[in-house]
């Protein structure tokens, strides 16, 4: 796997895990005390930068570690979310995903998203300050039991980039007796040297007394080394063996993170100002660096320790160790995610699903020639093949079919944004969640479902003393359902709401000229109206619309996914708003009839029977192009394609009809002749024909002839709406 | 080892080690020295040995000085003591009262 691969993947997870955190922190608001819950936020951040890291991309794990260390101390028990922290966390994985959205498009960060981080982190910073008033007294503890506090938390901005020295960074600070224990401190300096090369030394006068006061017997001095050698750490530990327990020795491997110097640095007992500059004359930090080290030093308002003498000696070892075996751990965890799962490019699964169109055409085609030919072993062989071509397009479209919980679970967000910014309590209820859908639907619904759902908290539901007065409970509530229904998969938006006033939104049609005033519409007619392009406008009715982007929009996103979508609604009780999708956009099972010499393909799942045309229907409808037809004591308009279609010469003698459902409708189509199942490829219709009504794409049989696809919902439409007229004219 | 010279400045030799086991002797000669004049020379061509004690009085003297805005000069240094202060680093604060300053 190379680099720009294993960056992809890294953004892909990261999505992944910052929606996760999402999901959890909403979860959390719920129950603020779940351990697991805490922990799935913590992991998913955890994990983004360790990952980050890895990619060297220092501007999200800054950010995200600052996040972290919040997370760290909730998990902890020393912080307790509430709604303040969890806003402010889901803030934060926001804007991680910001930062890893400029990752995926190959930039640095600009200049917004970095004073967001700035930002952020400042208000992150808020809770960790706080941590350090608490646990001053503590703080040697804390330090033993892990990462240490300083590297923890003072770490702003650039904490987590690496500095661009390639040298060790030791400091040493001998202690009062050494020269009298009858040790040089310069011999181990000497023999440092023998191990690789003291790029600099910065020999720290500072705490000698004046000379009046000193003691000439005791060591004061203090060691700041830029060493550039390949031994390892514990080797260069070892030349301070003899000194270690009465020495202040901290050794920085090469390219440690800035933060760690910041560290080095506060807990020196030079004033930091000073021994800044020392790592910059060792040449261990560059001016920039430190620039910015001093800065974010300020910014998290640390206070400037001065003589602050530290005992722990071990304090750089710890988090080298942690993040050792934390890496360890993450690798363990990603091999056993591997074994369950593959991440496939969609590019590659729709090359697939290409192919096995492709076979499905090549298939019938020689299941005709074998047919054709009348070789019993043939046709049976074809028979079989046709089979398993038709079992591999299942699985092969199964492949793309995802869940649309994840995308629902979105809208836990969505809402509770919304509701805040409109300071309506609105709760959402999800259903459906497990309901599958093709991989490329899922991706283009999110954007019309979000805006029925701003417009159904926005417009729909009312303010909470609205609602108490119409006797409803103060917190609204919405509903997000998904089921599958004859080959569509239908997706509710609902509210308990005050519905959609009929009355309001035919005035406002009418006065924008999109029907006339003695037009009789039907009222799903009526909702429709709000999906027109110039309903919804800036000044439109405020119950209604009024956002800039209009619901036309959302129908004609949906329509382009071949989906439908539809409004019912009770004044008072509340509105719902239907989408219907196709499953998937590529191969489907359909129905093969015929008109004179043209075949059409009906989706078989909307099929409900086929049945045939009595004469004495035929005599009563003769080439009248729709009528209606008794169906077993129910009224079924139905439709004559050969009519619709204008095809030439004369209907055969017997014809039959098949009858279509979509949306709980019911219509017949008059046709000459039933040709039985046949899977369907679907080709789009060029732009040429796409005027044309009541096409919905073309496939190729396996003649090489073309059939072309009934858009059977807009066949249907047509009739419901011809119907709905005439009822309300005869009322 | 002694004191001699010419008004005001004074001309102190150090012989043999500048160790730990020398410097407390030293200190007390040193002390005076800076005291009671306004230049001091410091010889350090004969010492044989020093440690990182030796160092540190050097430093301390030297600060001592600066303080009481008097001169001392360390001179002739010999090879071990050289060494030492190229193992230090610290060529340029004896040698630069500047960076003296900015360390005060």
């Amino acid at each position: 796997m190379n680099l720009d691969e294993a960056l992809k993947t890294f953004i892909i997870e990261s999505g992944e895990l910052l929606e996760q955190m999402e999901a959890a922190l909403l979860r959390i608001e719920q129950d603020p005390d779940d351990p697991d819950i805490i922990n799935d936020i913590f992991r998913a951040a955890h994990t983004i930068k360790g990952s980050a890291g890895l990619f060297g991309l220092d501007y999200i794990v800054s950010f995200t570690h600052v996040a972290e260390s919040v997370l760290d101390r909730v998990r902890s028990g020393e912080l307790h979310i509430d709604g303040d922290l969890a806003a402010l966390l889901l803030e934060s994985a926001d804007h991680i995903g910001t930062l890893v959205g400029h990752t995926a498009k190959g930039e640095e960060p600009n200049t917004e998203s970095a004073d967001l981080s700035i930002a952020i982190m400042e208000r992150l910073g808020a809770y960790l300050g706080n941590k350090e008033k608490k646990t001053e007294g503590k703080k040697g503890e804390e330090k033993k039991a892990g990462v240490p506090a300083e590297l923890d938390h003072k770490i702003g901005k650039e904490g987590g980039s690496a500095v661009e020295s390639d040298n060790w960074h030791i400091s040493l600070r001998f202690g009062k007796d050494v020269l009298r224990n009858g040790m040089d401190p310069l011999s181990f300096i000497r023999y440092l040297a023998t191990l690789g090369r003291i790029v600099h030394i910065v020999t720290l006068i500072d705490s000698i007394p004046p000379l009046k006061e000193m003691d000439a017997e005791t060591c004061y001095l203090g060691f700041e080394i830029a060493f550039n050698s390949a031994a390892d750490k514990s080797t260069i530990e070892g030349v301070f063996e003899f000194v270690r327990d009465d020495c202040q020795i901290r050794i920085l491997p090469p390219n440690s993170k800035i933060g760690e110097y910041l560290a080095l640095i506060q807990d020196l007992p030079e004033e930091d100002m000073r021994l800044g500059e020392i790592l910059v004359l060792c040449g261990t930090l560059t001016q920039c660096e430190l620039e910015k080290m001093l800065q974010q030093q300020q910014e998290s308002g640390a206070p400037v320790k001065i003589g602050e003498a530290l005992v722990e000696q071990h304090i750089v070892q710890a988090p080298v160790v942690e993040a050792a075996l934390q890496k360890q751990k993450q690798v363990k965890e990603t091999k056993t995610s591997e074994s369950s799962l593959i991440r496939v490019d969609a590019a590659k699964l729709d090359q697939l699903i290409n192919l096995v169109g492709e076979l499905i055409i090549a298939g019938a085609g020689a299941s005709l020639a074998a047919l054709r030919s009348g070789q019993a072993d043939l046709i049976e062989s074809t028979a079989t093949l046709s089979r398993m071509v038709e079992e591999v397009r299942d699985s092969a479209l199964s492949l793309r079919m995802v869940q649309i919980g994840a995308t629902f679970n979105k809208f836990q967000r969505v809402v509770r944004d919304v509701s805040k910014e409109l300071g309506k309590d609105i709760r959402l209820e999800i259903s459906g969640a497990e309901t599958e859908l093709d991989k490329t639907v899922v991706e283009k619904i999110g954007d019309p479902l979000t805006h029925l759902v701003r417009n159904s908290m926005d417009h729909g539901i009312e303010s909470a003393e609205v609602r108490l007065a119409r006797g409803k409970p103060a917190q609204g509530t919405l509903k997000l359902n998904a089921y599958h229904d004859s080959g569509s998969i239908v997706i509710e938006v609902s509210d308990d709401g005050g519905g959609l006033n009929k009355d309001k939104i035919l005035a406002k049609a009418i006065e924008r000229g999109l029907v006339k005033p003695e037009q009789q519409l039907s009222d799903a007619e009526i909702y429709n109206l709000i999906f027109e392009a110039g309903f919804s406008t800036a000044d439109a009715v405020s119950n209604l619309s009024g956002r800039g982007v209009g619901m036309d929009v959302v129908r004609r996103n949906i329509q382009a996914l071949r989906g439908t979508v539809d409004i019912e609604s009770e004044m008072g009780k509340g509105a719902t708003m239907r989408i219907r999708l196709p499953l998937t956009l590529a191969i489907i099972d359909g129905f093969l009839v015929g008109v004179g010499n043209a075949a059409y393909v009906v989706p078989l799942d909307m099929v409900l029977e086929c049945i045939e045309m009595s004469d004495a229907e035929r005599n009563a409808t003769a080439n009248a192009e729709r009528g209606y037809l008794n169906l077993r004591g129910e009224v079924l308009p139905y439709l004559r394609l050969r009519d619709m279609f204008e095809v030439e010469g004369t209907p055969p003698r017997r014809e039959n009809v098949v009858v279509v459902q979509y949306a709980g409708q019911k219509a017949g189509l008059v046709v000459d002749k039933l040709m039985g199942e046949f899977q369907t490829v679907i080709k789009p219709l060029g732009k040429v024909f796409g005027g044309v009504r009541g096409i919905g794409g073309f496939t190729i049989l396996g003649s090489g002839e073309v059939a072309l696809i009934l858009d059977v919902q807009r066949l249907v439409h047509q009739l419901g709406n011809r119907e709905q007229k005439m009822i309300t004219a005869g009322q | 080892m002694g004191r001699n010279g010419t008004a005001g400045v004074v001309y102190f030799p150090i012989e043999g080690e500048m160790t730990i086991y020398a410097v407390s002797n030293l200190r007390e000669q040193i002390i005076p020295a800076v005291a009671e004049h306004e230049e001091i020379e410091i010889d350090l061509s004969r010492v044989t040995e020093i440690d990182a004690a030796g160092v540190q009085l050097m430093v301390a003297a030297k600060l001592e000085a600066i303080l009481r805005s008097k001169t001392l000069r360390y001179v002739g240094h010999s090879k071990a003591v050289l060494d030492i202060i190229d193992l230090c680093d610290l060529g340029s604060f004896f040698g630069d009262q500047v960076v003296l300053h900015q360390n005060d």
